[in-house]
């Protein structure tokens, strides 16, 4: 095929479908060693790009860790950035000059260390939104449009969540982007919340806790760091969802990696994740990736799913299946086998009983070992406000109680997109719209038809969008959640059964 | 075991969906298959149809395709976010024209002779692409296969020199 490669590099230069822009070259130490990359990549990503896979090591100092999320959610690549311990590389930006450690196990505190002091700052707005995927900045730019003041933060370096990895054209309606690939929505929807002077967004910004009389503090990184203290009026939570993993014999082996974490490794930093990989799980995430996988130059041995049948939509499966790729249905993955990095993966038929089949494995000789096993909403953030919680399978697990119109237990808290249950892209932009509109209702007047049009939109995703038969499981999940205003009144009252 | 088992759909599975159409009017010229049976939310191929020949009403409808008015353009190939539009003619007594969608490199030109596979990856065979043309990064393109190979041709690869 046609890749070029530098010489023991993992950049993708030539790429079907993006155009990687790197920026300026740059160097800084990595233990103690001269290395060079691009301004823009993080720091894991520019090491794994030169070949690096093992970045720290178990609390006890013997276990490799390599990249896991890369997203900042998982810990294995913790690290001493000048001099700062338990740094997460993934989503640290490299800077000229500075100075990278791998740590082993549990650091020391770092006593000589000049920190300056975190200035606070408090802003009131009207509305704070929390992560900008799509739901998020579907959020903000409708709140814009009617006219309200928005703060926007993300945890991560830029915004789109995860539109931004995402290289093929998605579904649905063109209202909804339908048509138009994942990182190209991502880069329209960002330059439009970007232009806009009433949307005040902060990238690198994890919210960590809600306060008394809905104020959220949020920890801004990268350049100074700030404790920004937001006072809005009403919040819209849209903190997308984090990769599950499974349990099998060495299944922390650097290599062994979240789909998505793969996914930004080579659609977001242009990086090749691997040379030859295995998947676990066939749902849309995992035939998606092993499509990007194949665009990014990366030979992918086959997946295992273990259901009879495979998860995700026959088009998917389709497009990999046609370039030769196999699917082992009822199949699991047992074991990876490796030194400091994995080098095999081996599989097992299952019995009715979901166990492995002795004597049934396959091994393969692999470098990567993409788990795509599902994603799990990043409640956390809601559940600390005390929103009222309920565990449901179908969309991931636990999920905050909501109206039809996004509303929590907790007033003035909304939550939009997979942080409200995992569907999927159309309908995050669709919360996202409704729970803005809703707030535009409450805050201001209804010049321009918000309720109507707030009111279609409803229509349409539970009659029309959700009726669809390849979303039924998670129509019945986000039915199990929803509820009408008159009975979240009654859960607020503690009054109705079962909450 | 079904498509949902294999990942490769049958013709009988499309055609007990309505997604195939007739051989009378394949031998008319050249005319889209959309290989997609599970009435996903999605109606790209509604809206970027030139010519309407796509019906659908809600928008988890089976896309169908109307045999008077698709021309065979293939205008949907590279739009269909699905990747499962495909062109297919048997209007020459020889050889079959099959217009499919392609994403890799190396970039595919006229007159190469590429490898024929099917819906399981197979190579069934050789081919020479007679006409290429890309949308937004996704090329479609249209190779000459053997006439019998109809069916089952639905990839190509390139094969590195
Ligand atoms: C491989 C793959 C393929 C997909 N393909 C499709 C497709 O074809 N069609 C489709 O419709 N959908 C698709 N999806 C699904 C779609 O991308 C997601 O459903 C959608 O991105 C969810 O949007 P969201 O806004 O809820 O969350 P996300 O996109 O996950 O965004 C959440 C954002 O919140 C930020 N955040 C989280 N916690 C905090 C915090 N405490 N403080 C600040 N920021 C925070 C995160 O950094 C992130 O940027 C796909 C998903 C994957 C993984
Ligand atoms: S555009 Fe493609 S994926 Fe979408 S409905 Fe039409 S054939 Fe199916
Ligand atoms: S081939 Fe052309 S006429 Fe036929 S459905 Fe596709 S776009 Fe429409
Ligand atoms: S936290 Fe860095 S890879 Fe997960």
């Amino acid at each position: 095929m046609g890749y070029y490669y530098m010489p023991g590099d993992y950049r993708i230069i030539h790429h079907p479908i993006i155009d990687f822009r790197r920026g300026r070259r740059i160097r800084f130490y990595y233990n103690d060693r001269v290395v060079e990359a691009y301004e823009g990549e993080s720091i894991l990503a520019a090491l794994y790009a030169i070949g690096y896979r093992v970045f720290s090591y178990s609390p006890d100092g013997r276990r490799p860790r390599g990249a896991f999320c890369m997203i900042g959610k998982c810990s294995s690549c913790l690290s001493i950035v000048d001099g700062v311990p338990n740094t997460r590389i993934c989503i640290t930006p490299v800077r000229e000059g500075a100075r990278v450690y791998s740590q082993k196990g549990i650091p020391e505190i770092p006593h000589k260390l000049r920190v300056e002091p975190v200035e606070t700052k408090t802003i009131k707005t009207d509305v704070l939104v929390i992560g900008g995927g799509p739901a998020g900045l579907q959020a903000a730019l409708t709140l814009a449009d009617e006219g309200f003041d928005v703060v926007l933060v993300d945890d991560h370096p830029r915004l789109g969540g995860q539109l931004v990895k995402q290289t093929h054209r998605f579904f649905g309606a063109r209202r909804f982007y339908g048509g138009v690939r994942g990182f190209r929505i991502a880069e329209k929807l960002s330059k439009n919340v970007l232009e806009r002077d009433n949307i005040h967004v902060y990238t690198q910004a994890l919210a960590y806790g809600f306060f008394k009389e809905g104020v959220v503090g949020v920890a801004v990184r990268g350049g100074k760091p700030l404790n920004l203290i937001v006072k809005p009026k009403a919040v819209i939570g849209s903190t997308g969802a984090c990769e599950r993993t499974i349990l099998f014999e060495n299944n922390d082996l650097p290599g062994v990696m979240g789909a998505g974490g793969a996914q930004t490794l080579m659609n977001e930093y242009g990086v090749r994740p691997g040379d030859r990989a295995f998947i676990v799980g066939s749902g849309n995430v995992g035939l998606i990736v092993a499509y990007q996988l194949l665009q990014a130059g990366v030979r992918v041995l086959g997946m295992a799913e273990i259901l009879p049948h495979i998860g995700g939509w026959f088009v998917h499966a389709a497009k990999i299946r046609r370039l030769g790729v196999k699917i082992y249905t009822k199949h699991t993955v047992t074991r990876a086998i490796g030194r400091d990095r994995v080098e095999k993966a081996v599989i097992s038929m299952i019995d009715e009983k979901y166990q492995p089949i002795p004597g049934s494995e396959k091994v393969f000789d692999i470098d990567l070992l993409l788990l795509a096993v599902g994603l799990q909403p990043n409640y956390s953030l809601f559940s600390q406000a005390g929103t009222v919680m309920k565990y449901v399978p179908e969309i991931g697990g636990l999920v905050p109680i909501r109206t039809y119109y996004m509303e929590t237990s907790v007033k003035n808290l909304y939550i939009a997109g997979d942080a409200s249950g995992i569907e999927e892209a159309t309908t995050a932009f669709i919360e996202g719209e409704i729970a803005a509109l809703t707030i535009a209702l409450k805050l201001g007047d209804d010049r321009s038809g918000v309720e109507k049009r707030r009111d279609q939109l409803v229509d349409y995703l539970w009659r029309e969008y959700r009726m669809s038969p390849v979303v039924e499981r998670a129509r019945r999940g986000k039915l199990k959640v929803t509820v009408s205003e008159e009975d979240m009144e009654k859960i607020r009252r503690g009054e109705l059964d079962g909450f | 075991m079904g498509f949902k088992e294999t990942g490769v759909i049958t013709r009988e599975e499309l055609e007990e969906r309505g997604l195939l159409p007739s051989i009378e009017r394949l031998e008319k010229g050249p005319i889209a298959i959309a290989e997609c049976p599970e009435g996903i939310p999605c109606n790209i191929c509604v809206n970027v149809c030139p010519f309407n020949a796509v019906l659908m009403d809600k928008i988890y409808d089976l896309p169908r395709i109307d045999p008077d008015k698709c021309i065979g353009c293939g205008v949907c190939v590279p739009q269909c976010p699905g990747l499962a539009m495909f062109i297919v003619d048997l209007s020459k007594p020889d050889r079959a024209l099959i217009t499919l969608p392609y994403e890799f490199p190396p970039e595919p030109r006229k007159g190469m002779r590429v490898k024929l596979l099917d819906r399981a990856g197979n190579v069934v065979g050789e081919g020479s692409i007679v006409k290429v043309w890309q949308y937004d990064k996704t090329w479609a393109v249209t190779v000459e296969t053997p006439r019998d190979k109809w069916f089952e041709v639905r990839a190509i690869w390139i094969p590195e020199k």
